[in-house]
């Protein structure tokens, strides 16, 4: 009987799963193309931190100048491996999703089928995300083919795993983050301008724009508190060695602290929220 | 209105461009006003990206003087820089880049037919149909950020600056070239859905070839960047549409590198032929427009 029951539920993810993968799988052109386009902005950026270490190299007699412990390839490195970051943590339209259907009454089909949503979606997104890699593997690997001359080798066995393992986490993290923000709509019907400033507190917070060490302090402190960091910054400076390998652990150890603290917010909010919910829309 | 009744006097029939420019932003207003919170969220949202921005730089400058070696954008100078790029993308943004994005949508519909039946100039009509007020708001902020770098710039030890209105006319003019470039990109851009039927991924594209304009183009003076350089300054002139009504901003006008004043030339001849090429692209276009729908 138990038995049975663990692999009806087992079929059933597998089910869930194999729909979300196959609903990505059908625009693959478009989305390579646009996944390539995605780097363009890298050029620019490459160009700016080359001419802005131009400046500091002149006014410092030093020849090899560095800003805040990054070489000009640390800092190229660095934006091409918080991109990678990202392919793992952000996700697009997730927040805007779930408030929607919370808005239009969508949801009341996770309470009357046996599906637990928070799950659901999460697979969703899972399945999600590897059609995307399956894709995005070849621009990505083609990008960092060409720019391997900013990467100074691969970093020890240890680090690599700590490495991938953070990118693991910063999905979770990711998830679990936006389907909070999302769940605020139960609360709010009307949530888009706070995704924008979400959207924006992100971007800038989670050290997509530039690393975090470059914040002057207090705002270095304050950011180090917060858990955007795990989503850009935290993976590109543990492959770039810029996490002492004895804290590598222990920060590690925290970021899943905040996973688990994030995971019972969105059960809390997920269940508060159904308790007001009365059901708008057909 | 007795005014377009076309019984009356033919001189009436054909309606001045501004009066008509003048309804469509007083249509736009309305509509605008009747959510004003939503008008509002848009205004703050779009500020606050435009302050993270100075949020970057700002950190940028905490480490460095300045952009590039010798290049002459130190802190005050690139905020001019900055706030030149706000004005001149909050203009395209109020006037043309909500008509321009639904006008894949009206060939997809079959709606350009209205728009063609009309008796206005349709490329003045679609451009301008709308006018998103809000986004004005970035505008403001660019104007203040240029006052207060340009106030910083009084103080500088060489050359400082001070009220020269051949440099604020000349400012003016290249601002509205800078405009008049980008215009023609985004209906080159937007013509090319005639022919492709639908093209969500050309706005992208819009951004990403713009997104070379916003930095100075010192930058890319250099081995591999002069590729980028010649081909975004002298093909598809972008690069010149922030950085020389910038430039002729932040710097004193004399003395001046010797590359300075043929690009400022240079610019007028591209803003011609800029709007000449969009122009001929989109009568193109539209004669291969067949209407959807109907």
């Amino acid at each position: 009987m138990f038995t049975a029951t663990i692999h009806n539920r087992l079929t059933g993810w597998w089910m869930v799963f194999r729909i979300a993968l196959e609903e990505r799988l059908a625009y693959r052109g478009d989305f390579a193309l646009g996944t390539l386009m995605r780097f363009l902005p890298m050029i620019t950026q490459i160009f700016l931190w080359w001419a802005i270490f131009q400046s500091i190299e002149a006014s410092s007699a030093t020849s090899e100048s560095r800003l805040v412990g990054y070489s000009f390839q640390d800092m190229v490195a660095y934006y091409l491996l918080s991109m990678l970051g990202r392919a793992f943590s952000s996700m697009p339209g997730l927040a805007s999703t779930v408030a929607k259907q919370i808005r239009e009454g969508e949801i009341k089909k996770y309470i009357v089928q046996p599906i637990d949503m928070v799950g659901f979606m999460l697979l969703g997104r899972v399945a999600h995300k590897i059609a995307y890699y399956t894709i995005a593997t070849i621009p990505f690997a083609l990008v960092f083919f060409l720019c391997r001359g900013f990467f100074s080798g691969w970093p020890p066995a240890s680090v690599l795993i700590g490495f991938l393992l953070s990118l693991i986490f910063a999905f979770l993290l990711g998830y679990f983050l936006d389907l909070c923000i999302g769940l605020i709509g139960f609360w709010f019907l009307e949530v888009s301008s706070l995704l924008f400033v979400y959207m924006l507190l992100n971007f800038f917070l989670s050290g997509h724009m530039f690393p975090l060490d470059l914040l002057p302090e207090p705002w270095h402190t304050c950011v180090e508190y917060l858990p955007f960091k795990y989503l850009a910054y935290f993976p590109a400076a543990v492959f770039l060695g810029k996490v002492d390998p004895s804290q590598l652990w222990f920060e590690l150890g925290i970021e899943f602290l905040w996973l688990l603290g994030l995971i019972g917010l969105a059960r809390l909010l997920y269940a508060r929220g159904l308790e007001r919910y009365s059901g708008y829309g057909g | 209105m007795s005014e377009f009744d076309p019984s009356q006097d033919t001189t009436h029939q054909r309606p001045g461009y501004l009066s008509v420019l003048a309804i469509f932003g007083r249509n736009s207003l309305v509509r605008d006003m009747m959510f004003r919170t939503n008008f509002l969220l848009e205004a703050v949202s779009g500020l606050s990206w435009a302050l993270m921005n100075v949020g970057f730089y700002w950190i940028i400058f905490e480490h460095t003087t300045s952009i590039g070696e010798a290049t002459g954008w130190g802190k005050y100078e690139f905020f001019v820089f900055l706030g030149t790029t706000w004005i001149i993308n909050s203009i395209m943004q109020t006037f043309f880049m909500p008509n321009l994005e639904e006008f894949s949508e009206l060939i997809r519909t079959g709606g350009l037919d209205f728009a063609m039946l009309k008796p206005i100039d349709t490329q003045f009509l679609i451009s301008l149909r709308k006018i998103h007020f809000s986004s004005l708001a970035n505008l403001v902020l660019g104007v203040v950020l240029l006052v207060l770098s340009l106030n910083q710039l009084a103080q500088r030890s060489e050359h400082p600056w001070h009220i020269d209105w051949i440099v604020l006319v000349l400012y003016a003019i290249y601002v509205l070239c800078g405009v008049a470039i980008l215009y023609s990109l985004m209906i080159c851009l937007a013509a090319t859905s005639v022919w492709l039927g639908r093209n969500q991924t050309l706005y992208d594209f819009w951004f990403y070839i713009t997104n070379f304009s916003r930095y100075p183009m010192e930058i890319y003076a250099t081995g591999r960047g002069l590729p980028l350089l010649f081909v975004f300054t002298f093909i598809v002139p972008v690069l010149v549409v922030i950085n020389v009504p910038a430039r002729l901003l932040a710097q004193p006008l004399t003395p001046r590198a010797w590359w300075e004043w043929p690009l400022v030339g240079f610019t007028l001849i591209a803003t011609v032929a800029a709007l000449g090429v969009s122009r001929w692209v989109f009568q193109k276009a539209l004669l291969s427009y067949r209407s959807a729908s109907s």
